[in-house]
């Protein structure tokens, strides 16, 4: 992350910047990330106000919401996953290409939530697909979701090409 | 205000006598629950004949069934209907109960055709099937589950998780 920062330092005069691509990419990856538009209940409407203003995800390069999962990058999980709805959660996670994220929004993506003892809840889209970043909340505040969206920014941005963590 | 109310009661009246009068004795309890609710209570082999005098008489016009769920008391399960008529300015709310190893009675789609999907939430939720339903079938839960979850008897009967 210091290479860019040099980077932008070192472009306020015309000079030759060297960066592995691999940091390169990372961070050009994390700062446009198209989500999947995946609300599922109460917490996409959360999703929804992030886009737009005061809070606006688009700042951050996050507006271009994709529908199809091949299109789509990260999967913002916003919502109670039911049991009908698991092996479509599943489904959609295979068609997305590598590399992609999971952000699961809210107390029931995360674990179940209020629903944890229900008879059709999953408890938890880590049961399901494997989870990068978690944001409790019920509904997590507008600018929770920008904050879990910036932890993932950072983690991203320390990936390797493929997506796995560097360290 | 006062007076008003008197009005509404009357309504509610006219509602009762003529359910009375056109029932005879097939029915088990008729009470007034709200001043303009009323409540009626069947045995499940009178309902459809009951329904359809329902809808059908002029007076009374119940062509609006709002709302059926099932209800688990326990030692017995109940059907309830909310039937409005908007002629009448009146509601009903119509209350069958049913034994729990048979919960069977006559479904009422032909009669109010948009109790479809509210009988199959009932049978999926609660295991009572509806005779002559078109398509009885789980709604809410997938095809495969197992049980009827809105009983209390589904967590001791070896329910889920």
């Amino acid at each position: 992350m210091d290479v860019i920062a040099q980077m932008i330092e070192r472009s306020k005069e015309p000079n030759i910047v060297l960066v592995k691509a691999e940091e390169l990419f990372s961070w050009a990856r994390s700062r446009s990330l198209w989500p999947l538009t995946y609300g599922l209940a109460c917490c996409a409407i959360e999703m929804m106000a992030a886009g737009n203003p005061p809070y606006d995800m688009g700042r951050f390069g996050w507006e271009l919401f994709r529908p199809s999962p091949r299109q789509a990058d990260v999967m913002i999980v916003a919502g109670t996953i039911s049991k009908k709805m698991a092996p479509r959660l599943q489904r959609l996670y295979d068609q997305m290409a590598e590399p992609k994220w999971v952000i699961a929004m809210g107390a029931c993506a995360t674990s179940g939530g209020e629903f944890w003892d229900s008879y059709y809840t999953v408890m938890g889209a880590d049961t399901l697909v494997p989870v990068d970043v978690y944001i409790p909340g019920c509904p997590p505040r507008p600018e929770a979701l920008i904050e879990g969206l910036l932890k993932l920014r950072d983690k991203i941005a320390q990936q390797t090409l493929s997506g796995i963590n560097r360290s | 205000m006062k007076e008003m109310f008197r009005i509404h009661d009357k309504k509610c009246e006219k509602v009762t006598e003529k359910v009375r009068a056109g029932l005879g004795q097939r029915f088990l309890s008729l009470s007034l629950l709200a001043y303009d609710m009323v409540g009626l209570t069947l045995s499940p082999e009178s309902l459809l004949e009951t329904a359809e005098y329902l809808r059908d008489t002029p007076g009374l016009e119940f062509q609006f069934l709002s709302c059926l769920s099932g209800v688990d008391r326990q030692d017995r399960l109940e059907v309830v209907y909310h039937l409005h008529s908007l002629t009448a300015g009146v509601s009903l709310q119509l209350t069958v109960s049913l034994p729990n190893d048979r919960p069977e009675v006559d479904s009422v789609t032909s009669i109010w055709p948009g109790a479809n999907w509210y009988e199959r939430e009932a049978y999926d939720m609660y295991g009572i099937v509806f005779r002559g339903h078109p398509n009885l079938t789980r709604i809410l839960t997938d095809d495969e589950f197992v049980g009827h979850p809105l009983r209390k008897s589904y967590w001791t009967e070896g329910g889920l998780v």
